[in-house]
């Protein structure tokens, strides 16, 4: 449904004397109602990603290479107009500050009613209707009476389901949700994520959860695509990464969140996430990777396919391959 | 066991609020109601709880940011609310703070040196060049180089500014860290650098820390005991393995319900509490959990429940353990 | 597993050279004539002595009273742009005016903008009735209207150039409060601010290294942005004849007396004073407008 191939969105500062490689050469395919989880650092280019999906890239970023076929149509050659469209019908997006999602100068009734006003044409009773009905799916509580309120009246968990119900008012085929779930409490968390999984499991809406919990990845997802420094570095169903990771960064993060009962010392990654205007040269983990080798630092790994849909950008892991 | 480093009994902290605009009589917003904990030397106590719980509170009143309503915080034995003159600057001196943002945390205008330096030059005669020396001390225990120390912070990563404030945390001879969320803000690959590190200076150091979090995972694997806290009250506390071992507190199970998988086949949570935290200002009568607590029973909205030992050592307020007979004490207290 | 990995790799230093290349950056972006118009005036107050080429107070002699520009008919080229009433030199009486709008306009921003930034943090970081009593004198001056204020100031005490100076800082402190406040009041919540607080700094110590070096960009653009006004202001008490006492040369006081003149013909008189007052105001406010973006943390990373 979703197929994005070699996308590469670059950001052009200073008049373009300075090109930051935001996502570079990213690829990947989502089937209708499965869950991707996108997983990386601050920086590493996921959010870019996303954006650069539905055409909302600020004003210094451009993609500049590949495409992404959403049911058939490539969104990369589409007008901003259009792409409006289906902005509000068929991709929809849910963000990590539901305040900054809803105006706070608007009832929920009008901002949840809005994409149906405009889209579907619906007017009076059965826009109310409507509304009432998108609020329940979202599991608010009295939403007769909850409609009429403005945003700051609610709680973040409230808000973000707000959110979702607006996401959900165009009855779209893809949900993009960045972060949703980063300013809320954990029992809100959990209650937001297992009523995300129950809209998907009644409408069969395709997911791309972008964020940097592992834990919500294990939840949530059914395929992990892993970034760092603007490029998938290893992606795959998540059972069989979590199980076998084949990236040193996808271990090493693996390593790095403390289990529930354990005392273990943590495996921490040295170093610091690099600087995208200046990466390193080959893979640009090699500083920071345990297991590297010295063609690392000279020569850039691609991509390597292996069995079970998995993939994996490692030297490591190619020469694997060849050797046995 | 040797006298705890900081006690806290009975602490209470309730902020006026006026409801209306010609409301007569404020109401109050009770952000801390009778806590009791001690931390002992060289020990993590991790105080976890969602927002509106009053964790930031309690530290704020550790910290001498606020004055307690009722109640005392003994650190070493001494109330410190008495404290004065030098023996208040030695306890200044004693107790310092990590925040959760390094990004605000480090004064902009200020080189490195001057920061980590400030509480030295406050509280110690040091000459410039003894002050540089531990400057460069602190800054190799957090695994800096002491070169750096000429730099601004905008130099810096997250993690890297996040060490150069536990390092002036570090600097005077301190005895107690109150780590308020100080992994939250990071990258999760930095996380374990300083939690590694955190625990690392704890056993070269024998530094207590006060480490407050809402992340369950992170908080127990970094403490030796923990509380779990719920709209100004704890409702359990245990050791940080008989806890996990087995939460009793039907918040505390709440809490690991809600806590993520570490793995994709880790068995689902069995359930998750419906419900949001109440607003501090209409505290439920009973005990506040009951509201949303999944095994309430009839006695639970009317009386509160009192922090009772429980199996396998540490405490724990609920009705559905033995509580002993309803006295006055225990009513809407 | 357990070990501590030294963390060395550090963000890259910035060396001289590249501070040096920064600055020169830097100046490439300044508005070309601003500083220009701004360092050619300094030039000339600074040099009036020497540059001028009669005393400003004085008749030049052998010139007559009125003489025009020396390119229209009748001018001289002794007398380059005219004499006034009195036969003095006009460029000589611009050249030492120059020096007093110089030093009222700045001396004039530095008096305002201490008062108004010691009062300002005072105000924030101290609050409660300290900040009440303090924003409410800011109040009663902001309503009064500056200009009025100066006049009758300036009546009471008397005209001369330090005068002026103490009552043109005295109208205009009560912008520098007000902002400055409003910075002290979220410096106040910083982290930063908290953590020097709670290791047991005196409030002293906090204004000095905490409070004071981070509101002092403001300040300065305030103060870029305020040059201007008082210049205008000195100008305006002048021409009304309570500003510089005759027969010092300022601006102001050259519109005023040419004022009688005006209809006459001798445009002279006030085009010249008025264009220097227009060039300073103009330069300042595009130097004050460039240096606001410049130091302004949000625009100056991009």
């Amino acid at each position: 449904m979703l197929e994005v191939t070699d996308l590469r969105t670059h950001f052009f500062t200073f008049g373009g004397a300075r090109v930051v490689k935001a996502v570079d050469g990213v690829s990947f395919r989502l089937r209708e109602g499965e869950t991707l989880g996108l997983v990386g650092e601050s920086g590493s280019g996921k959010t870019t990603t996303c954006m650069s999906i539905v055409g909302l890239l600020p004003r210094a970023g451009r993609v500049v290479g590949g495409s992404v076929l959403f049911e058939g149509e490539d969104l990369t050659r589409k007008s901003q107009r259009e792409l409006r469209r289906i902005r509000g019908r068929r991709i929809a997006m849910i963000l990590q500050d539901p305040m900054a999602s809803l105006n706070p100068l608007f009832t929920i009734f009008r901002q949840v009613a809005e994409p149906a006003f405009f889209h579907q044409h619906l007017r009076g009773r059965t826009l109310r209707e409507r509304v009432r009905h998108l609020l329940e799916s979202v599991r608010i509580p009295s939403p007769e009476w909850r409609m009429r309120d403005y945003p700051h009246q609610m709680s973040g968990g409230m808000r973000q389901r707000i959110v979702g119900a607006i996401a959900l008012a165009g009855g779209p085929r893809l949900v993009i949700a960045d972060e949703p779930t980063t300013n809320l409490d954990v029992t809100i968390q959990a209650q937001y994520l297992d009523l995300l999984k129950d809209i998907q499991r009644e409408t069969g809406v395709a997911l791309i959860f972008v964020t940097h919990n592992l834990g919500i990845v294990a939840k949530m997802c059914d395929r992990v695509a892993v970034m760092y420094a603007g490029k998938i570095i290893e992606q795959g169903p998540v059972r069989a990464l979590f199980d076998d990771p084949k990236h040193p960064y996808t271990r090493a993060l693996l390593g790095s969140v403390p289990k529930l009962g354990s005392k273990e010392p943590l495996y921490a990654i040295a170093g610091q996430p690099p600087n995208l205007a200046d990466l390193p040269s080959g893979c640009a983990f090699h500083p920071r990777c345990p297991e590297a080798v010295p063609r690392c630092a000279t020569e850039e790994p691609g991509d390597v396919h292996l069995a079970g849909g998995r993939v994996a950008r490692c030297w490591l892991v190619s020469d694997g391959l060849t050797r046995s | 066991m040797a006298s705890p480093v900081l006690e806290v009994r009975g602490l209470k902290k309730h902020f006026p609020v006026r409801q209306r605009l010609l409301g007569r009589g404020a109401t109050w917003v009770k952000a801390v109601d009778g806590v009791d904990f001690a931390i002992h030397g060289g020990e993590t106590l991790g105080l976890i709880g969602e927002s509106g719980c009053g964790k930031t509170t309690t530290s704020k009143l550790i910290l001498l940011q606020e004055v307690p309503t009722a109640g005392s915080i003994a650190f070493e034995g001494r109330d410190i609310a008495d404290l004065a003159g030098a023996e208040l600057m030695s306890y200044r001196r004693a107790v310092q703070v990590v925040f959760q943002d390094p990004f605000s945390s480090l004064s902009p205008r200020m080189r490195v040196r001057d920061i980590i330096a400030e509480p030295l030059e406050i509280h110690t005669p040091l000459t410039r060049a003894a002050i540089g020396e531990r400057v460069a001390q602190v800054l190799a225990l957090v695994g800096l180089e002491a070169d750096v120390a000429a730099l601004f912070p905008h130099e810096f990563s997250g993690g890297q500014r996040q060490r150069i404030a536990i390092a002036r945390a570090l600097a005077t001879d301190t005895r107690l860290i109150v780590l308020d969320e100080p992994v939250s803000a990071l990258d999760v690959s930095v996380r374990a650098q300083i939690i590694n590190q955190l625990e690392h200076l704890q056993r070269t150091l024998g530094v207590s820390y006060l480490f407050i979090g809402h992340d369950l995972a992170t908080v127990a694997h970094i403490s030796h005991r923990i509380a779990v806290m719920y709209l100004g009250k704890i409702v359990e506390s245990a050791d940080s393995d008989s806890l996990c071992a087995r939460p009793m507190h039907p918040y505390t199970q709440a809490l690991f319900a809600a806590a993520l998988p570490s793995h994709p086949d880790d068995p689902p949570a069995e359930r998750t509490i419906a419900g949001e935290v109440p607003s501090a200002l209409r505290v439920p009568p009973g005990c506040r959990f009951h509201p949303r607590c999944p095994s309430a029973m009839e006695v639970c909205s009317r009386v509160e429940p009192i922090l009772q030992p429980r199996e396998g050592g540490g405490e724990v307020a609920c009705h559905l353990y033995p509580q002993p007979a309803p006295t006055e004490r225990s009513r809407g207290a | 597993m357990a070990t501590i990995p030294a963390d060395t790799r550090l963000a890259p230093r910035r060396e001289t050279a590249d501070k040096l290349r920064a600055l020169l950056e830097a100046a490439r972006e300044a508005p070309l004539l601003a500083v220009v118009i701004l360092g050619g005036l300094v030039l000339v107050a600074v040099l009036a002595d020497l540059i001028a080429p009669y005393d400003p107070t004085l008749p030049v002699k052998g010139a007559n009273v009125f003489d025009p520009p020396f390119w229209m008919e009748g001018g001289s080229t002794s007398t380059l742009l005219g004499t006034d009433f009195q036969g003095r030199d006009i460029l000589s009486r611009l050249i030492h005016g120059a020096r007093v709008s110089l030093i009222v306009g700045l001396m004039g921003t530095l008096v305002a903008g201490s008062i108004g930034t010691a009062m300002g943090i005072l105000s924030g970081y101290a609050g409660g009735w300290v900040d009440q009593i303090i924003m409410r004198v800011t109040d009663a001056w902001l309503a009064l209207p500056a200009i009025v204020f100066a006049i009758f100031l300036a009546a009471m005490i008397g005209p001369s150039m330090w005068n002026i100076i103490a009552i043109l800082g005295g109208v205009y402190w009560t912008r520098y409060a007000r902002v400055i406040r409003g910075e002290v009041l979220t410096l106040r919540e910083r982290e930063f601010v908290k953590l020097a607080e709670i290791a047991g700094a005196s409030k002293l110590r906090v204004i000095k290294k905490h409070i004071l070096p981070n509101v002092l960009n403001t300040v300065t653009v305030l103060a870029s942005l305020t040059v201007g006004v008082v210049i205008i202001a000195e100008a305006s008490l002048s021409f009304l004849g309570v500003g510089v006492p005759p027969p010092q040369p300022a601006w102001g006081l050259m519109l005023s007396e040419a004022r009688p003149t005006l209809m006459a013909g001798q445009w002279w008189l006030t085009v010249f004073p008025g264009a220097c007052i227009l060039l300073i105001v103009l330069a300042t406010q595009l130097f004050g407008d460039w240096l606001r973006v410049r130091l302004d943390p949000q625009t100056r990373n991009l």
